[in-house]
């Protein structure tokens, strides 16, 4: 089912979220492989320093996270933007999702464009739908990239407040390829970037000018997020879009641009605002990467393509 | 350090003539049980994990340093052992939020000898620089020694009484700290750890412990297969587990987490064991047969290794980095009640 919905407003509102419960209430009866503490994947890190887990493959058991999560009724939103020539890409998006993403549970699709005419009609599970939210197309991708914060915020505040309980931001020029699932929910989760998994924090590319309030000196630095994919609860991605979308603005009012945008902003948040999950660079790859020993499975890649033919500038 | 000794005697408690029943809580001027004030207080307590600009650290690896060890559940909850995360950050993360950490120990009897070396030593690894509130109970307040505590941190003397087996003994705690969680611990912290006295502390026990509601995997089984576990297996009991099934078998002498957390389990633990007493069955091992029934179907939000309670019996394994907390050589037939 696909609801149009009216062009955003950008109204401040006091916003009540769901109550929901936090337990992980494990069904009676429920046959798994026994977990061991002394054996397990050696090649990967499955916790960070602050302990929270960074999701493999074989780090966890699908099927007792989804006896877990399964009867919490839980609805999940996702938001992709489709602007410009990147309509192109949703279709793909939307019918692997469909394949492998929260496969059974309550989805909702947030897709923000400026052609809401060339939204595709996708053949939906049940509890799944799709809301069309029409926004204007900017004249710079850095700036389409950057207006995200704001629009999570408004869809937030609007509406998704009342009907989600986690929300999932992604980019829309990405296909599924393998389950991505009920593992990824918690609080706030962060999405390691396929190219820097193997880097030294002085080599990850964050806002190195003092003067931007996305500023991280040489020597911090924990991961380096993908701008690409972030998500958790609704309450906390509320917290985290608005940080970014306050420093966004700051920064402008400075005549500064963080290097690369909102993901610079988000990279500054998670950093001080530590995320409770993290999510391998599995679920969210880059096709331009080929193949790594430390990927037993890819679930979500970005796809090639042509950034100076699909961009609005370059 | 200043020598601040605040040893009150707040109540008696009697754990089979219960005068302070659930049934008398009185609701207060909002017309809510503190219960509901709790629920609402723990959705308003912020669970960000703010960490302090510029503070420096080494770079964590998501590819390099993996371990002999597994450091998450098939459910993602940690698993905490030595070098799987970092001390200074969190401490850093966690001592800006003002907590209040009670902990319970039960000095019943002869265990009340254990008591000096318990304090003492949790003074000095214990979740150091926090606030920590100690609930002693005991049948003889007159015998907790004397210890110096640093800022911040108290004694509360709870008097019991001593009851004619150790297996009663044990199976009532779970009623006690529901009733010390109802009358007082709700109000005056945040986390509550309940830990057996005849152990001592020998390294940092701190706040990597912290989370919704913690297990703690027994030394003796971490290595066993599932059917090798000693839950209870008839199907009379409530805390009856069916071969087959199970994660791990986690010990009766320390389990914890956030107060509504763990008067959750307390409360159930203690329904079931009242309904087995009612049928006339004890659970294999009282209490912590139920321990372990709850946390197989309520999952724990993180697992402490056996770095965190070890047993002195044991000696050295090559997976223990560091002892932190170890049960210490006793004589059973000397200091139980019945044996």
């Amino acid at each position: 089912m696909i609801i149009y919905c009216t062009p955003l407003s950008f109204r401040q509102r006091k916003v009540l979220f769901r109550d929901r419960n936090c337990d992980l209430d494990s069904p009676k009866g429920l046959l798994y492989k026994q977990p061991g503490i002394t054996l397990g994947r050696c090649d990967v890190v499955a916790v960070t320093p602050w302990s929270a887990p960074i999701v493999w493959e074989e780090t966890f058991d699908p099927v007792l996270v989804d006896a877990i999560y399964k009867p919490k009724n839980l609805t999940i939103a996702t938001t992709v933007f489709a602007i410009g020539k990147y309509i192109r890409f949703l279709r793909d998006f939307l019918e692997t999702a469909e394949k492998h993403f929260m496969v059974d549970f309550k989805v909702h699709y947030h897709i923000f464009t400026d052609q809401l005419q060339d939204v595709p009609a996708v053949d939906l599970a049940a509890g799944r739908k799709i809301f069309v939210h029409q926004v204007p197309k900017l004249k710079r991708w850095q700036d389409i990239s950057a207006s995200r914060m704001q629009m999570i915020q408004t869809i937030i505040e609007e509406q998704l407040y009342r009907e989600a309980d986690y929300i999932y931001c992604q980019d829309v020029d990405a296909k599924f390829h393998f389950r991505w699932g009920a593992e990824t929910l918690d609080r706030l989760v962060g999405q390691i970037h396929p190219w820097f998994y193997d880097l030294g924090r002085d080599q990850f590319t964050y806002e190195r000018r003092p003067e931007s309030t996305a500023y991280i000196p040489p020597g911090e630095g924990d991961f380096y997020y993908i701008g690409a994919m972030f998500g958790g609860r609704v309450e906390e991605v509320y917290k985290l879009v608005k940080s970014c979308h306050e420093n966004l603005e700051a920064d402008k009012a400075n005549g500064i641009e963080a290097a690369w945008q909102e993901e610079s902003h988000l990279n500054w948040y998670l950093l001080y605002n530590k995320p409770s999950k993290i999510l391998s660079p599995e679920y969210l790859w880059d096709d331009l990467r080929g193949k790594a020993n430390v990927m037993k499975v890819v679930r979500l890649s970005h796809i090639l393509k042509n950034y100076a033919e699909v961009r609005e500038n370059t | 350090m200043v020598r601040k000794i605040r040893i009150i005697l707040a109540f008696g408690l009697y754990a089979t003539n219960l005068r302070c029943s659930i049934s008398n809580i009185q609701p207060t001027s909002h017309g809510k049980t503190w219960w509901t004030q709790r629920e609402d207080l723990s959705r308003k307590r912020s669970w960000n994990v703010e960490s302090p600009e510029r503070l420096l650290y080494k770079q964590p690896s998501a590819t390099r340093g993996g371990s002999d060890v597994m450091a998450v559940t098939p459910w993602l909850a940690p698993i905490i052992w030595e070098e799987t995360f970092n001390p200074e950050l969190v401490d850093a993360i966690y001592k800006p939020m003002n907590l209040t950490i009670a902990t319970t120990v039960f000095a019943v009897g002869k265990y009340i000898r254990f008591l000096g070396e318990f304090l003492e030593t949790a003074e000095k690894h214990f979740m150091v620089d926090f606030k920590v509130h100690y609930h002693i109970f005991t049948d003889q307040p007159q015998e907790v020694p004397a210890v110096n505590l640093a800022a911040g941190r108290k004694i509360f003397v709870h008097q019991v009484p001593k009851l004619d087996r150790w297996q009663d003994i044990s199976a009532s705690r779970m009623q006690m700290i529901q009733t010390i969680i109802e009358e007082q611990v709700h109000r005056e912290a945040d986390y509550i750890y309940c830990q057996d006295v005849d152990a001592k502390f020998h390294f940092r026990w701190g706040a990597e412990t912290l989370d919704r509601l913690v297990g703690q995997i027994h030394p003796w089984y971490y290595d066993l297969s599932r059917d090798q576990f000693t839950y209870e297996r008839r199907p009379e009991s409530t805390a009856y587990i069916p071969s087959g099934v199970g994660d791990f078998y986690y010990i009766g002498a320390m389990f914890g987490g956030t107060v509504e957390d763990v008067y959750r389990l307390v409360k159930k633990c203690h329904e079931n064991i009242e309904a087995d007493k009612a049928k006339g069955i004890e659970a294999a091992w009282q209490e912590e047969s139920h321990l372990n029934w709850y946390l197989l179907h309520n999952k724990p939000s993180k697992v402490l290794s056996p770095e965190y309670m070890w047993d002195d019996q044991r000696g050295k394994t090559e997976v223990m980095r560091v002892i932190r907390l170890s049960q210490i050589l006793k004589n059973y037939g000397e200091v139980r009640e019945n044996v």
